[in-house]
């Protein structure tokens, strides 16, 4: 495992400490008023506090959980179907192939982030899972593409036709022969769809088609923007919920980077 | 031809999948919001009007699913998406014509500069591989992770609150009148700097990145080798050579990606207030406006598949195996 992989897991090994105690560590409680009125950072408030005086390193803190359990939820969920339709379709081939693959390119192709607004804000009540799962929906067409590309790579190859020749069931060939090949493909895909289902998440929340009852970093930003922040130069509303989202991205990123650099050894570092 | 073919009738199907869905989306899902505004609207909307959201959105309960559903095609045919509530009382398709050219403009020309240009960067950085360029990728990783529309929040911040050098919003300056005049195409590209800069930031990192794996990858291949055996200078092999064979899954791949990137900008046109299809469908979402989001929807996927069909050209113009099959 070289640094970067290492950086990557690291940071994403403490974003999810916060996510599981961020509630109990919060100085403040997120939605409390008080009277410190867009205050910038300072020693009572680390990440300085909001129009009404909530204190925003409170709510980065807070708002984590929702973030990633989204991640979480949809990284399974897409996952999961993306095998389903990926390794169904590349390892049975023919009119079957030819329907799913179909299946995921239309996914592909039809522009997600309409789409998701659509469905969440005629939701009536949009709450995490909820919106994890929509999400989901939209985000397993890529893993199951290049899963299909892999499979249909596998399915000829020499122990492939052993077990076949053998006597094996079709299940038993894909769950206990095909997919431990695939497990660096899987890996990697799981880490994009989580990458994607995060960013989509903030991306509703700040448009404000998601409930703002619960916080997350994408609520952050929402009411940042709605008042405003911008112009009243209160740079410290928006940025620490925007570094958050970057750095978590970057350190996903990083992880898929190793899990290709693993699968694919022309792209390890050249030693000097 | 049998590929361009093949390809022309998946995006036909895929449309007739688009269109379906907006058809089913508001019958399958609880909550009446359209018979609400509809009643909020009372007396101000005719009877035509009414008629024809009734058909977009199924509220007729008389009619069986199937009789629905043709009515629907027959409404999209005759290009009538339903009145907008926002922009009472203009129609979806009026509201949808007029921001179209902005986001066409927008999106379009960023999106094949970010392309370009990754592509070149990415060609470089794996040629290059081992040299400072690998510094680039954690960089460009970086900024790939930032969110379209947090980028552009920054970007006013800096350079039209602190620095007050660009606009911070709106596609021209309030008080021209759109026409073809110096001043007024000024005031455009003026207005489109900061948009423009930011979609492309934030989707250049995608296209170097796959690039420069893809040119590691074919630099490794015999026929690099045997071009460099034959002395031919770095520049050919690189670009006549390595680059031509890379390009090709960037080029698949800038089709699939394309629906992300739209989405991407789509927010950044919102957090501009740019006149395009993003910032109606914000306004839209405010108001629940139902028939302005499906129209969006609907618009956007059309403009995707045209897109993807001209990638599919391209594709077919640099890799003659694509050709020969037919």
């Amino acid at each position: 495992m070289n640094f970067k992989t290492k950086l990557g897991l690291g940071i994403l090994a403490f974003f999810t400490l916060i996510a599981v105690i961020g509630e109990w560590i919060a100085p403040y409680d997120p939605s409390a008023m008080s009277d410190d009125l867009l205050s910038p950072p300072s020693g009572s408030h680390w990440f300085g506090t909001t129009m009404t005086g909530q204190d925003i390193f409170s709510q980065v803190l807070v708002g984590t959980r929702g973030v990633m359990v989204v991640g979480l939820v949809c990284g399974v969920l897409a996952t999961f179907l993306s095998i389903l339709v990926g390794v169904t379709a590349g390892f049975l081939g023919g009119a079957a192939d030819e329907a799913l693959s179909m299946l995921s390119n239309v996914f592909l192709v039809i522009p997600a982030l309409p789409l998701i607004i659509i469905v969440a804000s005629m939701l009536p009540s949009a709450d995490t899972v909820l919106i994890a799962a929509v999400i989901s929906l939209t985000a397993w067409a890529w893993g199951a593409r290049i899963l299909r590309a892999q499979t249909m790579s596998l399915r000829r190859r020499d122990f492939v036709e052993a077990a076949r020749a053998s006597g094996e069931r079709t299940w038993r060939i894909i769950v206990f022969e095909v997919l431990p090949n695939l497990l660096a493909v899987i890996g990697s895909g799981f880490v994009g769809t989580v990458i994607f289902a995060v960013m989509l998440q903030i991306t509703l929340s700040f448009v404000g088609v998601i409930s703002l009852s619960t916080w997350n970093w994408g609520t952050i930003l929402f009411w940042a923007q709605s008042n405003q922040a911008l112009g009243l130069g209160a740079w410290w509303w928006f940025v620490p919920a925007g570094l958050c989202i970057a750095l978590l991205g970057t350190a996903l990123a990083l992880i898929n980077f190793g899990i290709d650099e693993y699968a694919n050894p022309r792209l390890r570092k050249v030693r000097a | 031809m049998t590929f361009l073919l093949r390809r022309a009738l998946f995006y036909l199907v895929t449309l007739w999948a688009a269109i379906t869905v907006n058809f089913l989306l508001p019958r399958l899902l609880p909550g009446d919001p359209v018979q609400a505004m509809i009643t909020k609207l009372g007396g101000r909307l005719n009877s035509d009007a009414m008629a024809s959201l009734y058909v977009l959105f199924g509220l007729d309960d008389n009619k069986s699913i199937w009789e629905q559903y043709v009515d629907y095609w027959g409404s999209l045919f005759r290009g009538d998406l339903g009145l907008s509530f926002t922009f009472f009382p203009t129609p979806v398709a009026d509201v949808l014509a007029q921001s179209m050219p902005w986001t066409l403009g927008l999106v379009g020309v960023t999106t094949v500069i970010a392309f370009l240009l990754g592509t070149l960067l990415g060609v470089y950085a794996g040629w290059k591989r081992g040299s400072w360029m690998d510094n680039l990728i954690p960089v460009t990783t970086f900024l790939s992770s930032i969110p379209y529309f947090w980028l552009g929040l920054i970007a006013i911040s800096l350079f039209s609150v602190t620095w007050p050098l660009f606009p911070a919003s709106g596609g021209y300056a309030p008080g021209l009148v759109p026409e073809f005049s110096g001043e007024f195409i000024g005031s455009v590209l003026e207005h489109a700097v900061l948009p423009g800069v930011t979609i492309v930031v934030s989707s250049v990192a995608g296209w170097i990145l796959g690039m420069r794996n893809m040119m590691v990858t074919v630099t490794a291949e015999d026929y690099v080798l045997v071009a460099r055996a034959k002395g031919l200078t770095q520049k050919r092999i690189m670009f006549a050579y390595a680059a031509r064979n890379a390009v090709l899954p960037s080029i698949s791949g800038f089709a699939l990606s394309l629906g992300f990137i739209v989405g991407g900008a789509l927010l950044v046109e919102m957090v501009f207030s740019y006149p395009g299809l993003g910032y109606v469908l914000f306004q839209g979402i405010g108001g629940k406006d139902y028939p302005l989001m499906q129209g969006v929807f609907l618009v956007i996927t059309l403009a995707v598949l045209v897109a993807n069909l001209l990638a599919d050209i391209g594709y077919l113009l640099l890799d003659p195996r694509t050709r020969k099959e037919g």
